[in-house]
C-alpha cells in the first residue's frame, strides 16, 4: 500500500461558482465524501484551505525571496485543500478521486507521497530530517 | 505498430488495474446487497465474483461505467434472475423483480445501488458471516479479506503465501459450511455479540500479526497484509464506533506498525527493538494510533485486551532509548493485561519487562514458571527468552543452548539466522 494526496485545484471561475452554492449543502457533500472515505479505512488525513486573500506568496524569482499578498499573477489556479489515502493502487487513489463533490474549474491532482524509501538513508541531510520529523510530530502530539 | 499493441498492453493494464480497484472499495457492498437480495451468502459471492469477471473483460474495452458500483450490482442481479429462469423457478414475484431491475437499470448510472441506511448494516452481517465460529481461522482470514477486503484469490495467496489453489478450495469449502450450517445474515443476538466481536478482532489481529512476524516464509514482514489488517479495522471502526475494543486494535496495529521502517535492514534482515533507528519511525501511525487510543478511552468502559497491549506499544514508542523506556509503568500495564488474559505469551512478555525494573533474575524466575507450558513447547520464544536473560546473567553455556534451541523451532527464515547468530556470539568466545 501507499499514501497517495489528492490535491484540489480550482480555477476562480470555480471558487466563484462554489461560493454561490448552498454552504449547508457543500458542508453536507463533502461530508459524506469524507465519511465514505473514512468507512473505507482509507483516509489518513485531509485539509481544506481559506481563501488566498489570507494568505499571501513568497517568490524565490530575485535575488532575496520576496514577500506578496498575491494576487497569484500567472497562477490560472489555486490549491485550497488535501487529502492523503492509504491505498492499493494509483487507481484506487484516482477511483477514490473521482467520487469527490467537485464541478467544473475543479481539478483533483494525484501524486504519490514519498517515504524514507525514496531517499538514500545514509544521507545525513535526511537522517536529520527524520528527526525533525519526529520533533515536530511530538510537539504536535504534547498540544 | 508495437507500439500501438504497446500502448493497448498499457491501457488493458491500467484498465484491468481500475477494475482492482472499484473491487476493492465496492466489493463488500456488493456481496452484502446481493445477499440480501438473493437470500444466500455464498451465492451472493459466486454471483458477485462473476460480475467481476465480466467487468474484467468488457471495462478494458468499452471503460469503467460511470457509477461502476451500481453496474456491478444490477450485473450480479440480472445473473440471479437468469439462475432462478433456468431453474425454472421464475414465478409471478421474480417476474416483478425482473421488472423494477429492468427499469432500476436506466437509471443505474444515477443512482446508489443499494440503501445507504441498510447498507451498514448489511456490511457487517458480512463481516460477522465471514467471521463465523463454524470456520476454521484459515477459512475466516481467506473469506474476510475476499469479501471485506475485496482482494483476489491471488492476492490473498500472495499475501499468505498459499497456493491460490488452495486458497479457493478454503473459500468454496468455507461457503459450503455456512450453507450447511444454515448460518442467517444477521448480527449476532445480544447475548453473543461481544464473544463474536472478540472473534472478528482475532482474525483481523492474526492478519495483521501474519504481517508483522511472518510465521513462516522468507521475508521478516509482509507489511502489505499488515495494512490491509488495519484498513479492515478502520472499517469496522466506521460500522461500530462504539465499541471500545475496535478503537484498542486499530491504536495497538498503528503503534505497532509505525515501527516497521525501522524493522529490517536494506538486506532484509530484521532489526530488533534494542538495535532500531527511532528516528525512523512513523510518527504519524503514532499520532493515529494514540489518537484511536483515546477514542477507546473515551468511551468510558475501561481498556480491553487491545487496548492495554496498544498502550504497551505506545511506551516503547515514545521512549526515545531502550533504557529510557519507562519499564516500571509496561509492567504494570502488564499486570493488568495478565487479570484481563491469562495467556503464557503475556507472562513471557512481563517477564521481559520485569527483567528491565528488577534485573534478568527476576526475569528468569518468571520464565522458569512457563517452561512446561503445552502452549509454548514449540514455540521458539520461551528458549529466546531465556537465552537473552541467561545471557544477561553471564551464564554463557546455558544462553548459547537456549538460543540454538530457539533457532530449531523458529519456521522463519530470517529470524532462525538472527538466532543462530546469538548462539554463535558466545561460541566464538568459548573456543578461546
Amino acid at each position: 500500500m501507499s499514501k497517495y494526496m489528492l490535491i484540489m485545484r480550482s480555477n476562480d471561475e470555480a471558487v466563484a461558482a462554489y461560493k454561490e452554492l448552498d454552504f449547508t449543502e457543500v458542508i453536507a457533500a463533502m461530508g459524506r465524501y469524507n465519511e465514505a472515505m473514512m468507512k473505507a479505512g482509507v483516509l489518513l488525513a485531509g485539509e481544506g484551505l481559506s481563501d488566498a486573500s489570507e494568505g499571501c506568496v513568497v517568490d524565490f524569482d530575485g535575488e532575496t525571496p520576496l514577500v506578496t499578498d498575491g494576487p497569484y499573477g500567472e497562477t490560472k489556479e489555486l490549491f485550497n485543500g488535501f487529502w492523503i489515502l492509504e491505498v492499493a493502487s494509483k487507481e484506487e487513489a484516482a477511483e477514490w478521486a473521482k467520487r469527490a463533490p467537485l464541478g467544473p474549474g475543479a481539478k483533483l491532482e494525484v501524486r504519490r507521497v514519498t517515504g524514507p524509501e525514496d531517499f538514500p538513508q545514509d544521507n545525513e541531510w535526511v537522517q536529520k530530517e527524520e528527526g525533525w520529523r519526529r520533533e515536530l510530530e511530538e510537539r504536535a502530539a504534547r498540544a | 505498430m508495437t507500439d500501438v499493441s504497446g500502448e493497448r498492453r498499457a491501457d488493458e493494464e491500467s484498465a484491468r488495474r481500475s477494475v482492482a480497484a472499484v473491487w476493492r472499495i465496492e466489493s463488500a457492498r456488493i456481496v452484502a446487497t446481493l445477499t440480501r437480495f438473493v437470500g444466500d451468502f455464498g451465492v451472493a459471492e459466486d454471483l458477485a465474483q462473476d460480475a467481476l469477471a465480466d467487468a474484467l473483460a468488457q471495462w478494458p474495452q468499452h471503460g469503467v461505467p460511470a457509477n461502476p458500483g451500481a453496474w456491478l450490482t444490477a450485473v450480479a442481479k440480472r445473473k440471479a434472475i437468469d439462475g432462478w429462469r433456468r431453474r425454472e423457478r421464475y414465478d409471478d414475484r421474480l417476474a416483478a423483480i425482473a421488472h423494477d431491475l429492468e427499469a432500476a437499470q436506466v437509471a443505474a448510472s444515477e443512482s446508489v445501488p443499494w440503501d445507504p441506511d441498510a447498507i451498514d448494516d448489511d456490511v457487517l452481517r458480512l463481516v460477522f458471516i465471514a467471521c463465523h465460529p463454524v470456520l476454521s481461522r484459515e477459512a475466516q482470514v481467506a473469506l474476510t479479506l475476499r469479501v471485506v477486503g475485496g482482494l483476489t484469490s491471488e492476492e490473498i495467496a500472495r499475501a499468505l503465501l498459499t497456493p491460490t489453489s488452495t486458497v479457493q478450495q478454503r473459500i468454496v469449502r468455507a461457503k459450503r459450511s455456512l450453507a450447511e450450517a444454515e448460518v442467517p445474515f444477521e448480527t449476532p443476538a445480544r447475548e453473543d455479540f461481544a464473544g463474536r466481536l472478540a472473534g472478528v478482532l482475532g482474525v483481523l489481529y492474526l492478519i495483521f500479526n501474519e504481517g508483522y512476524a511472518a510465521s513462516s516464509g522468507d521475508d521478516w514482514m509482509r507489511p502489505e497484509l499488515s495494512q490491509e489488517a488495519l484498513r479492515l479495522a478502520r472499517v469496522l471502526a466506521g460500522l461500530l464506533p462504539r465499541e471500545p475494543e475496535v478503537h484498542g486494535l486499530i491504536a495497538l496495529m498503528e503503534l505497532t506498525s509505525a515501527r516497521f521502517p525501522a524493522r529490517v535492514d536494506r538486506d532484509g534482515e530484521p532489526i530488533l527493538l534494542a538495535d532500531q533507528d527511532r528516528s525512523r519511525w512513523d510518527r504519524s501511525a503514532i499520532v493515529r494510533g494514540r489518537a484511536a487510543l483515546a477514542r477507546a478511552d473515551a468511551l468510558g468502559r475501561g481498556r480491553g485486551a487491545y487496548a492495554l497491549q496498544a498502550a504497551i506499544a505506545e511506551q516503547h514508542d515514545l521512549a526515545p532509548t531502550v533504557d529510557a523506556t519507562d519499564w516500571a509503568t509496561i509492567v504494570a500495564i502488564y499486570d493488568a493485561l495478565v487479570q484481563l488474559m491469562a495467556s503464557p505469551i503475556v507472562e513471557l512478555n512481563r517477564a521481559v519487562a520485569v527483567s528491565m525494573v528488577a534485573g534478568p533474575a527476576a526475569g528468569l524466575a518468571i520464565v522458569e514458571t512457563l517452561t512446561d507450558e503445552p502452549r509454548l513447547r514449540m514455540s521458539h520464544l520461551v528458549p529466546s527468552v531465556r537465552g537473552e536473560l541467561l545471557r544477561r546473567l553471564g551464564r554463557e553455556p546455558e544462553a548459547r543452548a537456549e538460543f540454538a534451541r530457539a533457532a530449531e523451532l523458529t519456521r522463519n527464515a530470517r529470524e532462525r539466522a538472527v538466532l543462530l547468530a546469538k548462539a554463535a556470539v558466545g561460541a566464538a568466545a568459548a573456543h578461546e
